[in-house]
């Protein structure tokens, strides 16, 4: 098998023509983190090569720092937004580890 | 052992604790982001470029606006996007095959193909397409003569491409409504080509 083949979903050949078959999002939160960087721009919060800058460099970042399989396109997305919305002021990395250090010590089934 | 012992992913919170910094400040709200979630889900997808496609086959005039300024053209249709990018419709020949890529990241028309496909951002299909296009159609299973020239298109965040394939022979008879469901993801990509009998 050849490296594209390993790439192509198996599904291809018989899924409906709107999405050809292909799972875009794997987890729930890349579709959230993608949500998010849209809604902000199409407000107006920033203009789309702030952040295709930020993506392109947190692309080329990863692409160095680790093996093929293991290249993630939504934690460059996520980078690259995190990024951006340091760079707008909309965060301190303080504030953000803060939280995150709250979210991961919630009890499992918090939301159920 | 039960699902409740994993760790949560570190990205996951990650991206939570982004949304809600950001949300709790008012710069966006939850029903925007569904809003946007939505609308990629169910509004836009291969099958808007499909309709492109189909409608250029059939109408010379609007094929000729199409290679013209594509982004005006796809809006005759209705279809657009927010980023303000150019799209450039690149027509295949009999003797010219296009292929699109971004070799940086992961550009591409989402008003007319919806979201890329996984294959279309990894490295891999990056990297290789521009130095070794042949091979690499091949392994999608086509098959170009060796006369054909392949052109390789690397979009940007200002240019977005999408390939106007050839209508296939044996097609004379169709009508755009019954060439639209022919026109694949993948022909509009320049990784494949349209039949005239699509599985």
């Amino acid at each position: 098998m050849s490296e594209i083949d390993q790439l192509l979903p198996d599904e291809d050949a018989g899924a409906p023509p709107r999405s050809n078959g292909e799972i875009v999002f794997e987890a729930p939160w890349e579709s959230r983190v993608f949500g998010l960087t849209l809604a902000l721009h199409d407000a107006g919060r920033f203009e789309w090569p702030e952040f295709q800058f930020a993506l392109i460099t947190a692309i080329a970042r990863h692409e160095k720092s680790v093996e093929p399989e293991a290249y993630h396109y939504w934690g460059c997305w996520l980078e690259a937004f995190r990024a951006v919305a340091s760079q707008k002021g909309w965060l301190t990395e303080a504030a953000l580890s803060g939280l995150e250090s709250e979210l991961a010590a919630r009890p499992h089934g918090h939301d159920h | 052992m039960s699902d409740h012992d994993h760790a949560p992913d570190p990205l996951a919170i990650r991206a939570e604790a982004l949304e809600k910094l950001l949300t709790d400040q008012g710069l966006v709200t939850a029903e925007a982001i569904e809003g946007v979630i939505r609308h990629y889900a169910e509004d836009v997808g291969p099958m808007n470029g499909a309709r492109v496609v189909a409608r250029a086959w059939t109408d010379p005039a609007y094929r000729e606006r199409l290679l013209e300024n594509g982004r005006e053209a796809i809006a005759e249709l209705g279809f657009g996007g927010a980023q303000g990018e150019r799209l450039v419709v690149v027509e295949n020949e009999p003797q010219v095959h296009n292929v699109v890529v971004c070799t940086l990241c992961s550009c591409y028309p989402w008003p007319v193909l919806g979201l890329p496909p996984s294959w279309y951002k990894d490295p891999a299909y990056r990297s290789r397409v521009v130095r070794e296009p042949r091979a690499v159609l091949r392994e999608f299973g086509l098959e170009l003569p060796d006369e054909t020239e392949v052109r390789v298109w690397d979009s940007s965040a200002e240019i977005r491409y999408m390939v106007l394939p050839q209508r296939p022979v044996g097609t004379e008879s169709l009508s755009e409504a019954d060439l639209a469901p022919l026109v694949s993801r993948d022909a509009m990509i320049g990784v494949a080509q349209v039949e005239a009998n699509r599985e």
